[in-house]
C-alpha cells in the first residue's frame, strides 16, 4: 500500500510540471450529451470560439434532470479556469447556488435555451422566446380549424418546468384560449383541452402520453406537443389507433428529423429555434466580456419561425426548404 | 482472510495513479491542491454511499436503492427545515430517520423473508422515487436555514480551501475501514458473505448482521443526502438518480467482490476518486466527459475480471 501510495505521488509529481498555453477558457454546459439540438449548439459553440481564439471547454449533465452533473462540470470549468460560462439549466432552482458562487469568483454566467428560477440569477439570458414559438403554432392550427371545434390534447414537458409552460400556454393563446400569461409556470386548461400529459420531452413517453389521451378521448383532433421526438411518439399512436389522418399535429423545436416529418406529413407545423445563435451570440457576449470586462444583461429573443408544409391564409410561415437549411440534428 | 488478492488492492490504486500522471501531464491545472480538493469535494455523496454499498455487497448483496433513498432523505429534511421551520438538527435528524428506515425495511426483506436483494431494491427504489416526487411535488426546495448547508462551507489548510463534507467522508472511511478490520461485528460481515451457512453454524446471527448491515447503509445515505443539499444548495428531487449506479461501481472498482466476502472499503474510497479524477482530468483538458463514462465501463470490466480470476486461482 505505501509503495503504491509513493508511485502516485512520484509519478504525478514528476510531470506536474508540464505546462500548458494560457488561452482564454469558455465553458459550455448542455443538458445532456446526446441531443441533437444540444449537439448543433455545441458545433455553433466550437465555430465561434475557433474564430474568436478562445479555447471551449463543453460538458452535460448525465440525464435530463441531472442538476449535481452540472454543478460538477461548472466547477471543473473553473478550475480549469473558464472566466464565462454558458449554461442551459437542467433544474431552474437548483442551480441557483451554485451560479451564485461562480458569479461571486468573477465569472461571467449566461443561460442558453431555458431560464434560472429566478431569471437573473444569471448575468444574461439568450434563448427562444417559448411563448411566442407556441403563438406561432396557435394561431397556425387555429386558422387550420377556422372555427371547427377542437378537441385538444397537450404532450407537455415535465410539471414546474418554465419553458413546457410557455409553449403550452402560448399554443392556448395562438389558438384563442384563455391561457395564463407568459410569467406563469401553470399550464391553462380551458375546457377544449380534453387530454394532458408528460411527455419528458421524449418519444417513447409521448406515443404513450398519445396512447392514453386516445382511452381518455377518442375524439381528440388536435395535438400539441413539446417537441418533435414527442409528436413523432403522438403520430406512431395515431396512426396505430387509425385516427392518423383526421388529426392535426403542432409541434416545438425545427429539429431536421421534425422538419422531415413535416414533410412526410405526419406534423402539421412547427416553430423553428435557433440553438446555434443561442451559441453563438452566447460566446461573443463572452468573447467581448473577457476583452473588455462589459457584461451583457438582461433578455435576448434568438428568433422563432414557423415553419409548415401548407400555408394557411392569414399566418405567415416559411416552407419546409426554409426550416431544412436551418435546421438543427442530421441532416439528410 | 487477511490476505486479500493484491492484485484487488494495488489494481485500483495504481490505475488512479496513472489516471493522476496522465492528466497532471496533459493539464498544468490538474495537480493543485486546489483542484484536488475540489474532486474531493465532488465525490464525497458517491463516496459516503459507496460506504454503505461496500457493507452490503460484502455481505454478497447489492442495494440498487442507495441514490434515490438519498434523494428522499434530502427532500425530507429540507422540507421539513425550510417550509415546516423545524430546527435544523431536528430536520436532518428525520430526513437520516427516513433513509434508515429504508434500510430496515430492506434488510428485514432481505434477512427475514429471504427475498434477493436485487429485486427488494429494485423495488425500494421505485418506492423512494415516487414518493420523493410525490412528497417534492417534483419540486426543487430552496431557500434552506444556512445551518442546513454547514458541512459546504471551507475551510483552509495552507493556502487551499477543503469542504467540511469531505473530512467528513474520509473520517467515516477510517471509522469504517477499522470497524471491519478489527471488530467482531466487522469480521461476521465479512464471514456471511463469504458463506452465510457456515457462519451460522459458528454461531454468528447471520441475519442480525445482514439487518445491521442494511440498517447501517441506510443512515449513511441520510449522511450522505445532508452532504448533497450542502454541497448544491438545494432539495433536489432529482438527485441521486446517476448515484445509484455510480456506488456500485465505484465499490467495484476499488476491489470489493460481487459475490461477497472479499474487499477493503478504503478500495471504494480509491473506486469513487477513480471516477472523480477521470470528470475532473477530461473537464481540464476539454473532452467531452462521455469519454469518462466509456472508460468507467472498461474499468468496471477489467476490476471484475480481476476478481474473478484471483478466485479462480484461489479456489
Amino acid at each position: 500500500m505505501g509503495a503504491a501510495r509513493l508511485t502516485i505521488l512520484l509519478a504525478c509529481a514528476a510531470v506536474a510540471t508540464a505546462a500548458q498555453a494560457q488561452e482564454p477558457v469558455i465553458g459550455l454546459i448542455t443538458k445532456t450529451e446526446s441531443n441533437p439540438f444540444f449537439v448543433k449548439m455545441k458545433e455553433g459553440a466550437q465555430t465561434a470560439a475557433r474564430a474568436n481564439g478562445v479555447r471551449l471547454l463543453t460538458a452535460a449533465g448525465q440525464n435530463d434532470g441531472d442538476n449535481a452533473g452540472q454543478v460538477t462540470a461548472m466547477e471543473n470549468m473553473i478550475a480549469a479556469g473558464a472566466k464565462v460560462i454558458l449554461i442551459t439549466v437542467n433544474d431552474s432552482k437548483a442551480i441557483v447556488p451554485a451560479i451564485q458562487k461562480a458569479r461571486a469568483k468573477g465569472v461571467l454566467v449566461i443561460a442558453l435555451d431555458s431560464p434560472t428560477d429566478p431569471v437573473d440569477a444569471t448575468d444574461a439570458f439568450f434563448a427562444t422566446d417559448n411563448y411566442q414559438a407556441g403563438m406561432l403554432i396557435g394561431s397556425y392550427a387555429r386558422a387550420t380549424f377556422a372555427g371547427k371545434p377542437a378537441k385538444i390534447a397537450t404532450l407537455d414537458l415535465f410539471p414546474g418546468h418554465p419553458v413546457g409552460a410557455q409553449r403550452h400556454n402560448g399554443f392556448l393563446k395562438g389558438f384563442g384560449l384563455a391561457a395564463p400569461n407568459k410569467s406563469s409556470n401553470e399550464l391553462g386548461r380551458p375546457p377544449q383541452v380534453v387530454c394532458m400529459a408528460d411527455s419528458y420531452g421524449n418519444q417513447t413517453k409521448g406515443q404513450a402520453g398519445m396512447e392514453n389521451c386516445l382511452q381518455k378521448n377518442p375524439d381528440i383532433n388536435l395535438v400539441y406537443t413539446i417537441n418533435e421526438p414527442t409528436a413523432a411518439g403522438a403520430y406512431t399512436a395515431l396512426k396505430a389507433a387509425g385516427k392518423a389522418k383526421d388529426v392535426v399535429i403542432v409541434s416545438v423545436d425545427g429539429g431536421c428529423q421534425g422538419i422531415r416529418d413535416i414533410a412526410a406529413g405526419g406534423i402539421a407545423a412547427t416553430a423553428q429555434q435557433y440553438p446555434v445563435k443561442m451559441a453563438s451570440l452566447g460566446v461573443a457576449a463572452g468573447v467581448a466580456y473577457l476583452k473588455t470586462g462589459k457584461k451583457p444583461s438582461g433578455y435576448t429573443n434568438t428568433g422563432v419561425t414557423l415553419i409548415a408544409k401548407k400555408p394557411v391564409p392569414g399566418v405567415e410561415s416559411k416552407d419546409v426548404k426554409t426550416g431544412m437549411e436551418q435546421c438543427f440534428g442530421r441532416r439528410p | 482472510m487477511k490476505y486479500l488478492p493484491r492484485a484487488a488492492t494495488l489494481g485500483p490504486l495504481l490505475a488512479l495513479a496513472v489516471a493522476c500522471a496522465f492528466f497532471a501531464a496533459r493539464s498544468d491545472r490538474f495537480w493543485s491542491a486546489d483542484n484536488l480538493s475540489l474532486v474531493l469535494q465532488q465525490v464525497m455523496v458517491v463516496g459516503v454511499i459507496a460506504i454503505g454499498q461496500t457493507l452490503i455487497i460484502l455481505t454478497a448483496g447489492v442495494d440498487l436503492s442507495c441514490g434515490t433513498v438519498m434523494a428522499l432523505g434530502g427532500i425530507v429534511m429540507t422540507k421539513f427545515a425550510a417550509e415546516l421551520g423545524l430546527p435544523v438538527p431536528l430536520a436532518i435528524a428525520s430526513g437520516i430517520g427516513v433513509t434508515t428506515a429504508f434500510g430496515a425495511a430492506n434488510g428485514l426483506l432481505v434477512s427475514t423473508v429471504k427475498l434477493p436483494p436485487f429485486i427488494v431494491t429494485l423495488g425500494t427504489l421505485n418506492i423512494a422515487f415516487a414518493l420523493t416526487q410525490l412528497y417534492s411535488q417534483a419540486q426543487t426546495v430552496t431557500e434552506l436555514p444556512s445551518g442546513m448547508t454547514v458541512l459546504g462551507g471551507t475551510f483552509r489548510i495552507g493556502g487551499t480551501s477543503v469542504v467540511y463534507g469531505a473530512v467528513l467522508m474520509l473520517a467515516l472511511y477510517v471509522l469504517a475501514w477499522f470497524a471491519l478490520r478489527e471488530t467482531a461485528a466487522g469480521r461476521h460481515v465479512y464471514a456471511v458473505g463469504n458463506d452465510a451457512e457456515a457462519a451460522r453454524l459458528t454461531g454468528i446471527a447471520t441475519h442480525r448482521v445482514l439487518l445491521g448491515v442494511y440498517v447501517l447503509a441506510g443512515a449513511l445515505y441520510g449522511v450522505a443526502a445532508l452532504l448533497s443539499v450542502a454541497r448544491t444548495g438545494v432539495g433536489d428531487p432529482n438527485a441521486g438518480q446517476t448515484e445509484n449506479l455510480d456506488a456500485i461501481t465505484a465499490v467495484v472498482l476499488g476491489g470489493t467482490s460481487l459475490f461477497g466476502g472479499r474487499g477493503v472499503v478504503l478500495g471504494s474510497l480509491i473506486g469513487a476518486l477513480i471516477v472523480g479524477v477521470f470528470r475532473n482530468g477530461l473537464t481540464l483538458m476539454g473532452v467531452s466527459s462521455v469519454y469518462q463514462i466509456l472508460i468507467t465501463g472498461i474499468l468496471v470490466i477489467l476490476a471484475v475480471a480481476a476478481d474473478q480470476l484471483s478466485r479462480r486461482r484461489s479456489a
